[in-house]
């Protein structure tokens, strides 16, 4: 036991050691993941980063290719660089995975959000909500006389910006769908 | 070649088309209609086991003794979540396994029926894929897709769940040529740069060694076959995880013993103090790197693996090859030849003087006792005695565990059946069972603890029932003795629940079984008593009554690395004092 330096009896040490040997900066890293779109594919990928400890910043996913039975997955996550590539090699692994894109290594993607959100109220505040809409070309969907349902799409930066905006206005409801992205050029 | 059947026939003849000779399984309601199609035919044996847990892990005995899938058959509900410890384990070990589990009719899904659970909701992380087959025409395509995936890659578990209307209902038969697979092909070769920069640092390397794994054994005997040409060719030193032993000769000259939490000093120095490590079909788990900080901190890594997941989880690497350990280890062997068969021999013999001195620390040794009998000693008698025979050797898990991977030798792979990954207590039992059914004439010996033997105790009724001469080698020390060496080490010598006040008589146990029960206690007697076990024609148990308070060494405690182990009895004496030697 002298070796260890451990004192006899002592129970400081746990059975595993607990300091993340990864641990490194944290990147953000939008993947698409084209999976065979079968009953408990998303279960499986939710799972597996449940299960590992990943995060998930946004997720969405629908059929994209209806005869093919595929459907796309696009998740934004934050890791350490080993982390993202672990989830990628994770995903990978999955059976119904067919591909792991990883649009943020991959060349610059566009990605879009589209929000829907409610805002209520009247007179100026009224006004003032629909001349921010106008200049973030969000579109009403919806109107009563006391409220609008603007529809909006954009980057989340500018979907975040908005809804910003229209908190003093009167915002009484978001409904966002979650980033959806592709690489540029061919 | 198309037919009409119904869908128990249809997972009987997919059985049959696979090549399945032996199925562990349990009946119950969700799956009568399939255990009828099985009372009406004789190729395929069906192995009743007694719980379900049984199943899987004779399962996984069956499949690591013969290479080839194991297959399970289980009812709905508690069937199939009795299944899901084998199945885990079968996961963390890459065994490939095939589990079929009735469920109760789709109309019912979802409405808590009796005996119904969310069978591929529970095994989702637990299986490397499952499927709810809600309709007959699909049902043996998916079967053979099972297979498929099952046993490609990577391998490990799969479950196919299967309503019991799907079961009755008509389809038409695909045959397995007719399956389509194509979309699931992992990578078995590998890259030819990553070879290349492998084979290029493993001719200038001046410390070398080998560190191979599971995934050597896994790949078939034609990578033992290419790791011991490369090994012997090389001259270099070769350690190997638990779940590797027998890849590479315990006699061969190369060979430096298991390394890793319990490996010996000159294997974990060695992994330690290397510049070149070849890391053949292994993990890097927690049990074999120690502290990841301080694990081997000069040496260039190349790592070989089927999972890209395995690389870079845990130890950076500096060339990954993504293939099968057979396809790149007969590669590395074919270009390092082609180039002229060159090492640094200079350089290797002082390496190997170097460990030379390591393996004068006699690591493995302890206190030899006339009186009690040693568990070392025990395996010690063990090896001596049954090494000459076609030997099979599973274990449960725990310190005898650990003791039967340093003291026993494996000269061939698939000889060896033992939970590593999950370190499943109540494995070895069962797992004989499944070894003993593929090799019904080989000597199958289970070397356990009396802890984990009686998790899964209830397939002695299996054993008897089906005349398999598993030996149950039982090193009795009354504790658990692994938690218990933890506790004197890690807390205080507090004994907390690490003892079973109240044990069964095993001689009386194996008799009322029908089996047979040896007792031994002296030293003097273990000889004959061994010899007694081997050449009787029927399951023993074998109760070795040892020392009671032995440690497992050496040891790496969690979160030390590789240079800083606990080493022997210096360590032991006086350890056990006060409240903890008033233990009986």
């Amino acid at each position: 036991m002298n070796a260890l330096h451990i004192k006899k009896g002592s129970s400081r040490k746990s059975a595993y050691d607990l300091k993340n040997p990864l641990g490194d900066i944290v990147e953000t890293h939008t993947l698409a993941v084209i999976v065979d779109n079968e009953a408990g594919v998303l279960a499986r990928v939710i799972g597996l980063f449940s299960g590992r400890g990943y995060n998930i910043d946004s997720l969405t996913v629908a059929e994209t290719d209806h005869e093919g039975h595929r459907s796309r997955i696009t998740i934004v996550t934050t890791g350490t660089p080993a982390v993202i590539e672990q989830i990628k090699a994770q995903l990978g692994r999955l059976v119904p995975v067919h591909d792991v894109h990883d649009l943020t290594v991959e060349g610059r993607a566009v990605e879009r959000e589209l929000a829907m959100i409610k805002v209520a109220g009247t007179g100026d505040k009224r006004v003032e909500a629909m001349r921010l809409a106008d200049i973030f070309r969000a579109n009403v969907v919806d109107s009563t006389l006391e409220s609008f349902v603007f529809e909006i799409t954009g980057t989340s930066e500018k979907v975040d910006a908005f809804i910003d905006l229209m908190r003093p206005l009167g915002l009484t409801d978001i409904a966002r769908t979650g980033v959806a992205a592709m690489a540029r050029g061919t | 070649m198309a037919r009409k059947m119904t869908g128990a026939q249809m997972v009987v003849q997919a059985l049959k088309d696979q090549g399945v000779d032996t199925v562990f399984g349990y009946p119950g309601g969700a799956v009568l209609p399939i255990y009828d199609e099985i009372f009406q035919q004789n190729e395929i044996k069906h192995i009743l086991v007694r719980h379900e847990q049984g199943a899987t892990h004779a399962a996984e005995g069956y499949a690591r003794s013969t290479g080839k899938p194991g297959v399970v058959l289980v009812t709905s509900g508690p069937g199939a979540t009795n299944a899901v410890t084998g199945m885990t384990d079968a996961l963390m070990d890459s065994i490939p396994m095939v589990v079929l589990s009735g469920q109760v009719p789709t109309f019912l899904i979802g409405n808590d029926a009796f005996q119904e659970a969310d069978t591929v909701g529970i095994t989702r992380p637990c299986t490397k894929h499952n499927w709810l087959v809600k309709d007959t025409e699909k049902l043996s395509e998916t079967i053979h897709q099972a297979f498929h995936v099952a046993t490609s890659g990577r391998p490990g578990p799969v479950l196919v769940d299967i309503p019991k209307d799907v079961q009755f209902a008509d389809g038409t038969y695909k045959g397995k040529p007719d399956t389509n697979t194509s979309h699931y092909q992992p990578r078995t070769k590998g890259d030819a740069d990553a070879i290349l920069a492998a084979v290029e640092a493993l001719e200038k390397a001046k410390r070398p060694i080998i560190y191979s794994g599971g995934g050597v054994i896994n790949s078939g005997t034609h990578a033992s076959a290419a790791l011991r040409a490369l090994t012997d060719g090389t001259g270099f030193p070769i350690t190997s995880t638990l779940m590797g032993l027998g890849a590479y000769p315990a006699s061969g000259k190369s060979w430096l013993g298991m390394l890793g939490m319990h490996g010996t000093y000159e294997a974990n120095m060695a992994m330690h103090g290397c510049d070149y490590m070849l890391c053949v079909g292994a993990r890097f788990d927690d049990r074999i790197t120690g502290r990841v900080d301080a694990f081997s901190p000069n040496s260039f890594k190349v790592h070989i693996d089927i999972d890209p997941s395995s690389i870079n989880k845990i130890i950076h690497v500096d060339v990954p090859i993504v293939g099968d350990t057979g396809s790149v280890l007969e590669d590395i062997l074919t270009l390092w030849k082609e180039r002229g068969s060159k090492t640094n021999s200079e350089g290797i013999a002082k390496w190997w003087q170097q460990i030379a001195e390591w393996k004068k620390v006699d690591c493995l040794r302890y206190n030899a006792s006339k009186t009690t009998i040693k568990p070392q000693y025990a395996l010690q008698r063990l090896e001596a005695l049954t090494k000459k025979y076609d030997r099979y050797i599973t274990t449960e898990v725990g310190q005898h565990q650990m003791w039967a991977a340093q003291f026993l030798g494996f000269e061939d792979p698939h000889r060896w059946m033992t939970s590593g990954g999950l370190g499943t207590m109540g494995y070895g039992f069962p797992a004989s069972i499944g070894v003993q059914i593929a090799h019904p004439d080989s000597l199958v010996i289970n070397v356990a603890g009396e802890a984990s033997w009686l998790m899964n105790m209830q397939e002695m009724g299996t054993a008897v029932q089906y005349n398999l001469p598993v030996k149950q080698f039982i090193l009795n020390n009354e504790r658990l003795g692994m938690v218990r060496q933890w506790q004197q080490l890690l807390h205080g010598e507090r004994y907390s629940h690490s003892w079973s006040e109240s044990l069964p008589d095993f001689v009386k146990l194996a008799d009322a079984f029908g089996a047979k029960g040896i007792l031994c206690t002296d030293p003097a007697d273990l000889d004959d008593a061994i010899m007694e076990m081997i050449t009787y024609d029927g399951p023993v148990i074998f109760d070795c009554l040892v020392e009671k308070h032995e440690n497992c060494f050496p040891m790496i405690p969690s979160g030390k690395a590789h240079n800083d182990m606990l080493l022997g009895e210096a360590s032991t004496d006086g350890a056990i004092t006060g409240a903890g030697g008033a233990l009986v």
